[in-house]
């Protein structure tokens, strides 16, 4: 019984944690001097989302979360590489520029 | 048995929690964006790992063990790649790295 205790109390904690990362994340989203700070800081925010989910997995023992946060991992791998190409394409077009 | 996993299982959703956490911290605090991709795309995936394999190890259900395992490895997968990809792209846009670089290979 004790061991299903801690797990619960681990997972608070640990979602506490995770919550406390996203809103670091947020501060360097709003203040990041670049577009590449600020997408970067985006994708930090996915990663920690996507633990976070699995987290509440564990807590509530409802285990088909998992799901989500794979199409979570998914969809937010897929738009950091699309805001990588957008920043890619600008520098190119810089380069034609000068 | 099923107490000792529950136990190993907080214990890695706790380490998983404060690798993330290392790698927030980093990301607000490191000089520049290559160290900040540095904190992100290490920690920040082996955080999130951590806390898949903690779920892994507390659902006793074959199909959760094995999406557990494949969100790590897509983990692994997916992190290092975009965040090469973001550098790449943001040193061609001419973002500078920090004063304290000594060695830059591609000038």
């Amino acid at each position: 019984m004790t061991g299903a205790l801690a797990l619960q109390w681990a997972s608070q904690v640990a979602l506490g944690l995770l919550l406390v990362g996203m809103l670091l994340a947020v501060i360097r989203l709003v203040r990041g001097p670049n577009l590449g700070d600020r997408i970067l800081a985006l994708d930090m925010i996915t990663v920690l989302a996507t633990g976070f989910i699995t987290g509440v997995a564990v807590l509530t023992g409802f285990s088909l979360y998992v799901d989500i946060a794979i199409a979570l991992a998914l969809v937010g791998f897929l738009a950091t590489v699309a805001l990588a190409r957008y920043l890619m394409s600008r520098a190119r077009d810089q380069e034609a520029d000068r | 048995m099923i107490e000792l996993a529950q136990y190993l299982a907080a214990v890695l959703i706790l380490a998983g929690a404060v690798f993330s956490l290392i790698a927030a911290i980093g990301v607000l605090r490191l000089p520049d964006l290559y160290t900040r991709l540095h904190a992100a795309s290490k920690a920040g995936a082996i955080g999130a790992g951590l806390i898949f394999l903690a779920l892994a190890v507390v659902s006793l259900d074959g199909a959760i063990i094995l999406r557990s395992l494949l969100g790590i490895v897509f983990l692994l997968l997916s992190t290092p790649l975009s965040a090469h990809l973001l550098a790449r792209a943001a040193y061609r846009c001419g973002e500078a790295p920090t004063a304290a670089t000594t060695v830059d290979d591609l000038k």
